[in-house]
């Protein structure tokens, strides 16, 4: 609906107190801390923090390596079993290892990134800056290029992607360039757009309900009342993008994956 | 007062698209997680891979050092098992060769005892006759002289002749073994 036509319902029509704007992509941009770098923005100082992060905790978790892990072990190596077995062994299969730390990284750094959003004090996912998605998906975009043509050649990986064997020959006039695009663009758009609007949306509801609330509560008394519901559902929601923060971060590995094993199998 | 339109109005001027990724964060991204690729695949996955392994190795050790002593249990067993069947067996034959040597022994005890008392008997039995030869010889010529002291007394004939005499002391003696 257009705003012209929202005017017309008389709805949102009248006097407005000042002082609220509605969270929208700006709140996604921050002020550079130290001088006008883009270095020293809040997204990019997080981002550097959670490769910090992330290689203590499993730096100190796998120090010692026991046969009988201790608590912190046992931990990492829970995380690191999962992506190992869970998304490694069960899609790639039996020339899964060496795929294992590129997708421990991808896994753990989208995770900790993610879960910044729901953290005190934190509280921004750096992966609704588009950027970092993009980034991600350009190592996962040449990985599997790259495994592809390395294992069958250019001209085979191709030739194998046009051509699917079994399909009447007419067909492939429009089946070759469709596959052409699925593996060259909509694979690294889909890959990368849906981090970054799944972290991006949920941030922005988040926003909306907190500040919304908080400026209810400034309000007569029946706003005040309203805002308490909108708190509520900020709370709740804020268990929901917990959720969600852990279920891309495990979608984006898990297609990863899927691309390598696509890559790595006889015919696609 | 402003209205809500010019507000929405001026936010979507202000707000830079946010699907246009800024070039200095891609970079920072590719940075960052090539920072930490690095980290996990040097420092974290060799030795979780290697606890892995070493625990692998631990249960599978475990598992086969069970199985050894398994094995070697059961050897053992069998080993006893085999070694008491012939202790048993053994103690057998050793009773049935005792009991069988028992009786050869008593059999042959007897069997001596037996040849000796006949041995005794026999002796016995000689001696008796010797005896009997003896007094029996000496008695005849006990007899004999006496018989003959007798005679000649009575008949007062001399009875000198040797042949005579012991003709005469013969015939008295079968006389007298007729009268017994």
């Amino acid at each position: 609906m257009t705003i012209e036509k929202w005017n017309s319902l008389n709805l949102l029509e009248g006097e407005v107190r000042p002082g609220f704007r509605a969270p929208d992509a700006g709140d996604f941009v921050f002020p550079s801390i130290f001088g006008d770098s883009v270095l020293t923005t809040k997204p990019v100082i997080l981002v550097f923090f959670s490769v910090i992060l992330v290689s203590t905790f499993f730096i100190a978790s796998s120090r010692k390596a026991l046969v009988v892990p201790s608590k912190i072990q046992f931990a990492g190596e829970m995380v690191y079993g999962f992506v190992r077995n869970e998304i490694g062994k069960d899609v790639i299969g039996s020339e899964f290892q060496r795929f294992v730390p590129f997708l421990f990284t991808i896994f753990t750094f989208v995770l900790t990134n993610n879960i910044f959003g729901i953290i005190p004090l934190i509280q921004f996912p750096t992966m609704s800056r588009i950027g970092f998605p993009v980034a991600i998906t350009i190592f996962v975009y040449l990985t599997y290029h790259f495994v592809a043509i390395r294992k069958h050649g250019l001209f085979k990986y191709l030739k194998d992607m046009c051509f699917m064997p079994g399909i009447p020959k007419f067909m492939y006039v429009i089946l070759a360039p469709l596959e052409l695009a699925t593996y060259f663009v909509i694979r690294p758009l889909t890959l990368a757009m849906r981090l970054f609007g799944n972290m991006f949306a949920g941030h922005l509801l988040l926003i909306l309900f907190t500040l919304g609330g908080e400026y209810m509560l400034h309000d007569k008394l029946i706003m005040k009342i309203f805002s308490v519901f909108s708190f509520g559902f900020s709370l709740g929601f804020t268990f929901f993008e917990f959720f969600v923060q852990c279920l891309q971060a495990y979608i984006f590995t898990l297609l990863s994956a899927l691309y390598i094993a696509g890559a790595l199998a006889d015919e696609h | 007062m402003i209205k809500l339109t010019t507000l929405i109005n001026l936010a979507a001027e202000e707000a830079p698209s946010p699907v246009i990724p800024h070039p200095v964060e891609i970079i920072v991204g590719l940075i960052a997680f090539s920072l930490l690729f690095y980290v996990l695949k040097t420092k974290v996955v060799p030795k979780f891979e290697k606890a892995y392994e070493e625990r692998t190795n631990a249960i599978e050790g475990g598992l086969e050092r069970a199985e050894k002593a398994q094995v070697e249990a059961e050897r053992v067993l069998r080993t006893y098992t085999t070694q008491l069947a012939e202790a048993q067996s053994e103690a057998q034959k050793i009773r049935e060769e005792s009991r069988v040597q028992g009786a050869a022994i008593i059999e042959d005890l007897r069997e001596k005892a037996k040849e000796e008392a006949a041995r005794i008997t026999a002796a016995a039995q000689q001696s008796i006759e010797a005896e009997r030869q003896q007094a029996i010889t000496s008695l005849r010529n006990e007899v004999g002289a006496l018989a003959t002291e007798l005679a000649s007394k009575i008949v007062g004939e001399a009875l000198d002749d040797q042949v005579r005499q012991s003709r005469i002391v013969d015939r008295f003696v079968a006389d007298l073994e007729k009268s017994n």
